[in-house]
């Protein structure tokens, strides 16, 4: 009995911090505006749409990785999937929740945009080196 | 097989570890951040440690046994340094200082002492009873403290990436724990759960070092982003 208590309350606030943690993730690279490169690629005018995030994947994976961003990236597509998960089970009970995760998947869009915007600059960065030697 | 498996994950969080404090040095930030620095070279000598007795005597011996029971208070002590200190740099400006440290030292006592008040009643082992039930409640304490804490990182409206995402990932490391702990009640000896606390310690170098070389201190974040309804 108290065993499942304390799972219990632990794995809500797991998924608290959870979603704190993907959120300042988020947060971190919200000021940071879009190439015009990045934007004519992934079609994301200023504002991003939930429906982007998997789209922009699949472009990142054809680039190098940049600083390590692979864990934070994880970190999000799986934020990005509870949301989706939500969306299918809870939402059409609670309407207000579709519309806080059509956010959600927004700004999921929005960062992973901005690490391919980051990655594409490393790549050129990279290229340029090797011309130089 | 789940020997290796155990081991490869203890060599993993071990280099994680030693990876933290040379990044750590390497970006000028080991005296900003002293107590997670201290925590970490104490968990490496720990390791050396244990390992040292654990090739000598054997994982099921005497000597391991006691070995791991009483270093382990001591690094959820040092854990709870670490918590203090994030405590001091969130309330920095408003000058708690001296409070927080003598409702730390007070917590801290309170804590020892229900933990010896648990023992004392029970009829094994005192001074490893003890060690282990002091280092739960340690655990519990700090899985509280962390909770508030972000409560006053969202109230504060703390805009530093690097001190908001070192209490986040300290936040999922208790959750996670906890969760991990109540899950060994239910699991049977040799499951994959056991494994799970055990590869949970390389979490919180991981996420620390990806941290600490993503941002620099000057980084901030825009704390209304940090609140999952917006207010």
């Amino acid at each position: 009995m108290m065993a499942s208590l304390i799972f219990v309350i632990s794995v809500a606030t797991l998924l608290m911090f959870f979603i704190s943690y993907c959120r300042s993730l988020m947060a971190s690279s919200s000021r940071h505006a879009l190439s015009e490169e990045v934007r004519d690629v992934t079609g994301i005018s200023s504002v991003a749409t939930g429906r982007d995030f998997p789209r922009v994947v699949q472009l990142l994976q054809l680039c190098p990785e940049h600083q390590g961003d692979r864990v934070g990236l994880r970190a999000v597509a799986f934020y990005y999937s509870l949301l989706g998960f939500l969306q299918k089970s809870v939402a059409p009970i609670v309407p207000s929740l579709r519309s806080w995760a059509d956010l959600e998947q927004a700004s999921c869009g929005y960062f992973a945009a901005v690490a391919l915007d980051r990655r594409i600059a490393y790549s050129r960065e990279l290229l340029t080196q090797q011309s130089e030697l | 097989m789940p020997v290796s498996v155990g081991m490869l994950i203890w060599y993993l969080g071990t280099a994680l570890e030693l990876v933290f404090v040379v990044c750590s040095v390497a970006r000028g930030s080991y005296f900003k951040y002293f107590f997670l620095n201290l925590y970490f070279i104490l968990s490496v000598l720990t390791s050396v440690g244990r390992f040292v007795v654990f090739t000598a005597y054997g994982p099921g011996s005497d000597q391991y046994m006691y070995v791991y029971y009483y270093t382990d208070p001591l690094l959820t002590l040092a854990l709870f340094a670490v918590l203090i200190s994030l405590f001091l740099r969130v309330f920095e400006e408003l000058g708690f200082a001296k409070h927080i440290r003598l409702g730390a030292g007070l917590l801290l006592l309170g804590t020892v002492l229900f933990s010896y008040a648990v023992v004392a009643q029970s009829s094994e082992r005192l001074s490893t009873k003890f060690a282990y039930e002091l280092s739960q409640n340690l655990y519990f304490v700090g899985l509280v403290l962390t909770y508030i804490l972000w409560g006053a990182v969202l109230k504060l409206r703390e805009t530093r990436t690097r001190v908001v995402q070192f209490i986040l990932s300290l936040g999922l490391y208790f959750s996670a724990y906890a969760a991990s702990y109540a899950l060994m009640n239910f699991a049977d000896k040799g499951s994959l759960i056991q494994y799970l606390s055990q590869a949970l310690g390389c979490f919180l170098p991981l996420s620390w070092c990806i941290t600490l070389l993503r941002y620099t201190e000057e980084s901030r974040i825009v704390p209304a982003r940090l609140v999952a309804v917006p207010r």
